[in-house]
């Protein structure tokens, strides 16, 4: 099956015109050595046989039979989505368009990305946002290249509690042009990173990256480190889950110059890792530093309101190899997504999916961690996940929760005295009911 | 048009939650005291008010199946609704990127047959879905190249790029640290042979190519200019935004590329989602795999019939992780629909018609505007405004006089080696008909120029907004919206 729509006299017509009488014709300037090579892929599929076939991809996926026994987290999680959010992005005119490049066919976009800017903005209370990032964790390299280009200083402080995913990127990224990553190893207790950090940090460091809920979910209150960093000339990069700022104190208000994070909370899809959404923000004074795409508010040659890619001198196709970035194709239909969906949830509802997934976490914790045999491994406060230490095999965990149930994410690959530990997750979709049928069959088990 | 935040009414209600289902503890103690001020300032609206605000933003706004969308070098053909379907399966979709292996047999299965499809495709040894972009495939390339000669213990630190290059291969061969040098382009619109042969050396890391290039022009002497870089130990990267002219008809593999990038979104049919998500599938021949970025899909070495794949990071010479998880998979899954509905005799004929219907439009519209590097083209074609320019017609004006004839007009000012740079690519999606249409357009538009320059001058006229003044954007930088 083809989507081309040439019938052999439509070919002739153009055949005749370009003044040729076969196709190979055209392709005379390929080698002939390497001319119509076999490409060994399977036969062409009509449309019906080509879902048949993705139905049994589809169905070797093995899922729980309800998304409230999903209790997993750590960067990526399982909220609720409004049916008017797939509807309203699945408009044709936006996602079959191109990059915005022509701004008078294309207000629509253009606009819709100054919105998308304007709530990462007011989420994270920051002044400026770009048209999106890759995902979180290139999202967070990203401000930590704006921190080296600010301070021309090559060194990057971190402690353990930043995504492991997060932490190997930064590491791939760095390497190449010889950035220092220093990592230290994460607090027990959770606020005395701000010591560990602080001893560490003196004046040779670009920036401290902390995340705010840590990968454990742990609530800190990193004001001081933020006036640490700025007597030290280097910036505070804050990774933050979106939604955990429903109520949470913002990285402005901590004092943080730029904050990242993964934006599939807001209105994605899991999607097995991606697409998701990188988010970006900065105080003022970074904007000409940031990467990417930036939409800026303009007047037409009436006087007219309307939007265009703007601060372009900082971008590749302009700048070339001294760009700040060479991030062109961002992620910018999953920010239409981000958009609409916290334009459909509103204010209200932005406060209360914060409060119903900590509410839950914290019953999720206060249940599991009451039970003979498992313990809650940090003190403090969590937001929507929490480290469960468990006094049998992880390994048999999985086996004994059944297909019916994904209990939590394994921690030994990054962190190898947590081996007997899980990270569970909770969001607003997990139900009391859920969650007491876990504890139910957690206990059963560790009582065996 | 009013942005969504001054359409928010104070209280107006909008998507419900279900009420809290456990007993209420307090906030402040439950985080420590750490609670942000005011809550965030988030429109409050109606369903229906969302839903009306974003109808009116898409009809401000054009996509592939509104109209032709020539850009140049951004392969904008239709994309079938049934990659769509196929993406939005819940199977596909519900997966948790930390599930067990077992529980996404499916989507590793055909993650791992589009790997093997698309190095059929391009000739090459082995891919990584991970790169979510075109420039972040490039940035992984040329990580990998860097790698490379680091264990092969080269001190090779200059990458060459064409000055025809799309500015993303400079800019990521920079992230990848390496020193960037141009070469330059001969009267037929290919390398020359002889500025390439100048600045080789034994520090040169590789070179950065298209091909066909951004001229529209395949690059004849490929086989030498492999032969030149290879013999003087560099490697090839190739550039596969316009991998859509080639597909079936030769390979980057058979040409001498070590390095590929694929952009699924303009050469497979996934949409571009007005600036993404994309992605950037990287493939390399035999002797770079190792150096791939981890996690990859391999066999289960244990025997065990639930879960014949799985990730492993057990790569010791790996540039490493370099996307958040698995790159955009739900993008994959499209371009891998795609290949197997086209098939191969189907990916060959959408070359053919590709190339064939750019070369019927570089000849009908080479007779209105003069061709850049006349000769048979590729899958895409340059002109320049000509005779116009005299009458103080430049490329933007015939741009923005195309918007007013219902077109999207083609890529412009790029690239940057021909002044005043229009560069079309029709695609083989568009049908003879909408070809004709097209030039007709075009010879309107040279008409009116000539009669009437100021009409073009103003254009476009029919929109919803005039011309904007992007110095002015720059200049004030208002980025988002103020508080009402």
């Amino acid at each position: 099956m083809s989507y081309s729509p040439h019938v052999d006299a439509d070919k002739r017509k153009m055949l005749d015109e370009v003044g040729v009488t076969n196709i190979n014709d055209v392709f005379a300037d390929i080698p002939e050595s390497i001319y119509n090579p076999n490409l060994n892929l399977p036969p062409a599929l009509s449309e019906q046989e080509a879902l048949e076939m993705l139905k049994d991809f589809e169905e070797l996926n093995l899922h729980p039979a309800r998304s409230g026994n999903y209790f997993l987290g750590g960067g990526a999680y399982n909220h609720h989505i409004p049916s008017a959010v797939a509807a309203i992005t699945s408009a044709p005119e936006f996602y079959t368009a191109y990059t915005p490049y022509q701004p008078e066919m294309s207000q629509g976009m253009l606009q819709a990305i100054f919105e998308y800017q304007s709530v990462i903005a007011r989420i994270t209370g920051l002044d400026a946002s770009n048209a999106s990032m890759y995902d979180g964790g290139t999202a967070c390299y990203e401000a930590c290249a704006m921190a080296v280009k600010q301070t021309k200083k090559t060194r990057i402080l971190f402690d353990s509690s930043l995504n492991p995913h997060y932490r190997e990127l930064l590491k791939s990224y760095g390497e190449n042009v010889e950035l220092d990553m220093v990592e230290i190893p994460y607090s027990k207790v959770a606020s005395d990173s701000i010591d560990s950090i602080s001893e560490k940090m003196d004046n040779s460091f670009a920036a401290i990256v902390v995340q705010n809920p840590d990968f454990f979910g742990r609530i800190v209150d990193y004001s001081k480190l933020a006036e640490v960093a700025h007597k030290n000339k280097a910036l505070l990069i804050m990774v933050v889950n979106p939604v955990s700022l429903g109520i949470l104190k913002t990285p402005a208000e901590m004092g943080a110059d730029i904050a990242v994070g993964e934006g599939q909370p807001l209105g994605l899809s899991l999607n097995y890792g991606g697409p998701y959404l990188g988010f970006i923000a900065s105080t003022k004074k970074l904007l000409r530093k940031m990467p990417g795409r930036i939409v800026g508010e303009t007047v037409d040659s009436d006087g007219k309101r309307g939007y265009v890619l703007t601060l372009q001198a900082r971008e590749q196709h302009i700048r070339r190899e001294k760009a700040t970035s060479n991030i062109c194709s961002n992620q910018a239909l999953c920010a239409l997504s981000a958009l609409v969906h916290t334009s459909l949830i509103g204010k209200k509802g932005f406060r209360q999916v914060s409060e119903l997934c900590i509410q839950k976490a914290n019953y999720a914790k206060n249940t599991l961690g009451a039970i003979d045999g498992a313990e809650i491994v940090f003190d403090g406060p969590h937001f929507n996940e929490f480290v469960l230490r468990i006094s049998r095999p992880v390994e048999d965990l999985f086996a004994a929760m059944g297909r019916s149930c994904e209990p939590g994410i394994r921690l030994n690959r990054w962190y190898p005295e947590l081996e007997d530990c899980i990270l569970v997750a909770v969001t607003e979709l997990n139900t009391k009911n859920d969650i007491d049928a876990y504890a139910r069959r957690l206990r059963d088990w560790l009582c065996k | 048009m009013q942005v969504i935040f001054e359409k928010s009414v104070k209280e107006r209600a909008t998507a419900q939650y279900p009420k809290l289902d456990v007993e209420a503890m307090d906030l402040a103690s439950l985080t420590g005291g750490v609670l942000r001020e005011n809550d965030a300032e988030i429109p409050e609206l109606s369903e229906l008010d969302v839903v009306r605000h974003f109808k009116a933003l898409a009809k401000r706004n054009v996509g592939v199946d509104d109209t032709f969308y020539p850009l140049g070098s951004c392969t904008m053909k239709y994309n079938p609704k049934v990659n769509e379907k196929a993406a939005a399966m819940e199977g596909f979709t519900s997966l948790h990127p930390y599930v067990e292996f077992y529980r996404a047999q499916g989507t590793m299965k055909l993650l791992s047959h589009l790997e093997e499809l698309l190095c059929g495709i391009t000739g090459m040894a082995a891919f990584t879905l991970h790169p979510m972009a075109g420039a972040h495939g490039e940035w992984v390339g040329m990580s990998i190249i860097r790698k490379y000669h680091e264990v092969n213990g080269g001190k090779r630190n200059r990458v060459l790029v064409p000055d025809s290059s799309h500015g993303t291969n400079p800019a990521s061969a920079a992230m990848a640290g390496f020193i960037v040098e141009s070469v330059a382009t001969d009267s037929n619109g290919e390398v020359e042979i002889d500025d390439l042969k100048s600045k080789l050396g034994d520090d040169l890391a590789g070179i950065m190519l298209t091909n066909p290039n951004t001229l529209g022009v395949f690059e004849t002497k490929i086989l030498e200019i492999a032969k030149m870089v290879h013999g003087s130990g560099g490697l090839l990267y190739y550039d596969g935004a316009n991998l859509n002219a080639i597909m079936g008809k030769c390979r980057p593999g058979d040409m001498g590329f070590d390095v590929v990038h694929l952009n699924l979104h303009k050469t497979f049919a996934t949409p571009h989602g007005g600036g993404g998500p994309g992605a950037g599938p990287v493939g390399v021949c035999s002797k770079l795999e190792q150096f791939l970025p981890t996690p990859r899909i391999v066999k289960n070495s244990e025997d065990d019939s639930e879960m014949p794949l799985i990730w492993s990071d057990d790569f010791p010479q790996s540039i490493g992780r370099v996307s958040g998880f698995y790159g955009n998979v739900g993008i994959a899954i499209r371009a891998y629909t795609y290949i197997r509905i086209l098939g191969e005799a189907g990916l060959r004929q959408a070359s053919e018609d590709a190339v064939l219907a750019a070369n019927y439009l570089r000849v009908k519209i080479g007779k209105l505007f003069p061709v850049a590097f006349d000769r048979m083209c590729m899958h895409e074609f340059v002109v320049t405004p000509g005779e116009l320019l005299k009458n103080g017609i430049h490329t933007l004006d015939i741009a923005k006089a195309m918007i007013d004839r219902g077109v999207h007009p083609m890529t412009i000012y790029f690239p940057l080696i021909v002044s005043e740079a229009m560069m079309i690519e029709p695609t083989e999606t568009e049908s003879v008909e909408e070809l004709d249409r097209f030039i007709e357009i075009m010879e309107d538009i040279l008409d009116v120029a000539k009669n009437d320059p100021e009409l073009i001058k103003t254009s476009p006229h029919k929109t919803v907004v005039k011309r904007l003044d992007e110095a002015k954007a720059a200049r004030s930088a208002i980025v988002t919206a103020g508080f009402n």
